[in-house]
């Protein structure tokens, strides 16, 4: 196709990407309260709207017309600038994150993703790194000490856990011998025997499964790795000193890295949009990986919020040790087995 | 030209940020406009076609050493510089010559530059054939930069940690309950 | 098509923006970074003869750059620790006599 159509195209992408991904993280936060509030013996959000499905809107009235205040020593560029930081390099993944085959719409024969790189896991735990510095230079900015705690705490644990992340993601990769995302997920297309699907945790990355699993929960600063950002601890961390719209973007930045990562668990370990779709007309299954995609995505947040709802938290020094002293020699271990099995088998 | 445009943007943000380093006075704005050198130069290596230097770029270089900067930064509450005398004398100095220097280089380089073109992605260096490259004919020194960063995580550990706080951890816990 | 000299040229400007911040600054974590910034145009050079002469091993060699520079980075961050620790100064000239 013309550069002109590509350009279009990928706008139209990134505009749909966009408004799916905002209003994913704007449910998943009402999907949290009311799964928490269950778990809890309560309700949960209901009277906003049946069920309380208008929570998310009646929020995001009340964040655009709460007062912005700034404290008055802060460090003001980066106070103003560490939530959009922080919300954009979370928006950013979605960029290389495939959620289907490639369709035709229009005579326009495209993929369903807005790119393809060949490195594009590397681009993922790339942004994720750079994730970091929304969260430091918030908690330095604010000249707060909780703030500052909570943002050194939070920072030196995102990046001890970004290296078991990394290396619980090597077994996959020689499994499927490429960096690029849709190779991996093609990688474990078909069936054994016609019902057991082919995915990577079904191909011995069992163990890496959980490590990655361990290893998302605590980058994403959720319980039981959440001391960075607890109440009863530090106030709220590195968000103390942030309200309104500011706190709003952090809020959104945070759903929206548990959606990237539970995407990536999902394309690495389950098989991405791969399920019984040999059935029906051909609109429906053109839409079909999409919905299975949209449903495995699903089951990963629920088991995030399920294990919010019931797990204490890790002290600060329990949680360093458990990455670097359990972690990191379990998910190398993993690494040796899968090279040894691999190489053994050529 | 599509390439000579993206180049002259990122080539002006990584020389804009690199000034903007030595302008402010404020390390945290130096160590954030090393961030943004940093993510520009990661452009230029994927414009001459090197993918996985560039993503490692951005991972390694940017996202820990330059966090390893920033924690020290917020650690020691490092404030703004002061002028010196001495620093007064080298500005003085060092500026002028700087920039000569420079300009004498640059002005060889375009002179007598029978170097030619360089295509967009002129040598891919897709990850497969970095790594073959690292573990059959770079295998020593791979190994050797292990070593090395072993040798370095030791010594930052005890260079870093509090005095006396390794080895005599034991006997002062004994002075406390005796 | 880019000449190989508009790289070599902004490789040499990102050198002498380093060998600069490394003269004039007093602050001891900038001097760090221009050290920094110094090898990383030192990479870029690397990497566009690498395109030029199509020999990999250049790409190779800035990983081991890297590496470098990051254990450098890891100890002399310590160092600057160590030092901050006992003078209680950041200004690289007050750091100027062996006596406290």
């Amino acid at each position: 196709m013309g550069i002109g159509t590509f350009i279009l195209v990928s706008i139209i992408k990134i505009v749909v990407a966009i408004g799916v991904l905002l209003t994913a993280v704007a449910y998943t936060v009402w999907l949290e309260r009311k799964v928490v509030g269950h778990i809890q013996n309560r309700w949960g959000p209901t009277r906003v709207g049946p069920f309380g499905l208008l929570q998310p809107l009646a929020d995001g009235v009340k964040f655009i017309f709460k007062e912005d205040l700034i404290p008055p020593h802060a460090y003001k560029p980066l106070f103003i600038a560490a939530p959009m930081i922080a919300l954009i390099f979370a928006l950013t993944s979605i960029s290389v994150i495939p959620i289907g085959n490639w369709i035709t719409v229009f005579g326009i024969h495209t993929p369903l993703e807005i790119t393809d790189v060949n490195i594009g896991l590397l681009v993922v735990l790339g942004i994720t790194s750079l994730g970091v510095y929304g969260v430091a230079l918030a908690g330095w900015s604010s000249n707060s000490k909780y703030s500052l705690l909570g943002g050194l705490r939070a920072s030196a644990q995102m990046v001890s856990y970004e290296i078991s992340l990394g290396l619980s993601l090597v077994g996959v990769l020689i499994l499927a011998g490429s960096f690029s995302l849709r190779d991996i997920v093609d990688a474990q297309a078909g069936t054994y025997w016609g019902f057991i699907p082919r995915w990577n945790i079904f191909q011995g990355q069992f163990i890496a499964f959980f490590i990655y699993l361990m290893a998302a929960y605590a980058e994403t600063n959720r319980i039981p790795f959440d001391l960075p950002e607890a109440e009863t601890e530090l106030v709220a961390g590195y968000h103390t000193e942030y309200s309104a719209m500011k706190f709003a973007m952090f809020f959104m930045a945070e759903y929206a890295n548990m959606i990237t990562v539970a995407s990536l668990a999902t394309l690495l370990f389950l098989g991405g949009w791969h399920g019984p779709h040999r059935f029906g007309p051909p609109l429906l299954q053109a839409i079909l990986p999409v919905f299975w995609f949209a449903a495995k995505i699903f089951a990963f947040l629920f088991l995030y919020i399920w294990v919010r709802g019931t797990l204490p938290r890790f002290r600060y020094d329990q949680l360093m040790a458990f990455g670097w002293k359990f972690l990191l020699p379990l998910a190398i271990a993993n690494l040796v087995i899968t090279a040894l099995i691999v190489a053994l088998r050529a | 030209m599509l390439h000579l445009l993206v180049f002259s943007v990122f080539g002006l943000v990584c020389v804009a940020g690199a000034v903007n380093l030595l302008v402010q006075r404020h390390p945290i704005n130096s160590a954030l406009s090393l961030v943004v050198v940093m993510g520009s130069l990661a452009v230029e290596y994927l414009l001459l076609g090197a993918e996985f230097v560039a993503a490692v770029q951005v991972i390694v270089y940017a996202g820990a050493i330059m966090v390893l900067f920033v924690f020290v930064i917020m650690l020691l509450n490092a404030g703004e510089e002061e002028r010196t005398k001495g620093s007064r004398v080298a500005m003085l100095f060092g500026i002028p010559g700087m920039l000569i220097g420079s300009v004498l280089v640059a002005w060889v380089l375009l002179e007598h530059s029978g170097t030619g073109n360089v295509a967009t992605g002129a040598l891919p260096g897709p990850p497969k054939v970095i790594g073959w490259l690292l573990f059959h004919d770079f295998l020593l020194p791979f190994e050797v930069t292990s070593v090395l960063v072993l040798i370095a995580i030791m010594g930052a550990v005890v260079l870093a940690s509090h005095p006396g706080s390794v080895e005599q951890r034991s006997t002062h816990e004994d002075k406390r309950e005796g | 098509m880019v000449p190989l000299s508009y790289y070599l040229v902004l490789s040499g400007i990102l050198f002498a923006c380093g060998v600069t911040g490394f003269l004039i600054k007093r602050n001891i974590i900038t001097i760090f970074m221009s050290i920094e910034l110094m090898l990383n145009g030192v990479n870029l050079s690397f990497v566009a003869f690498a395109a030029q002469w199509h020999a990999l091993s250049g790409q190779v060699f800035v990983f081991f750059v890297m590496v470098v520079a990051a254990a450098e980075s890891a100890v002399g961050l310590a160092i600057i620790i160590a030092v901050y620790r006992t003078r209680e100064t950041l200004n690289v000239d007050r750091v100027n006599l062996l006596k406290l």
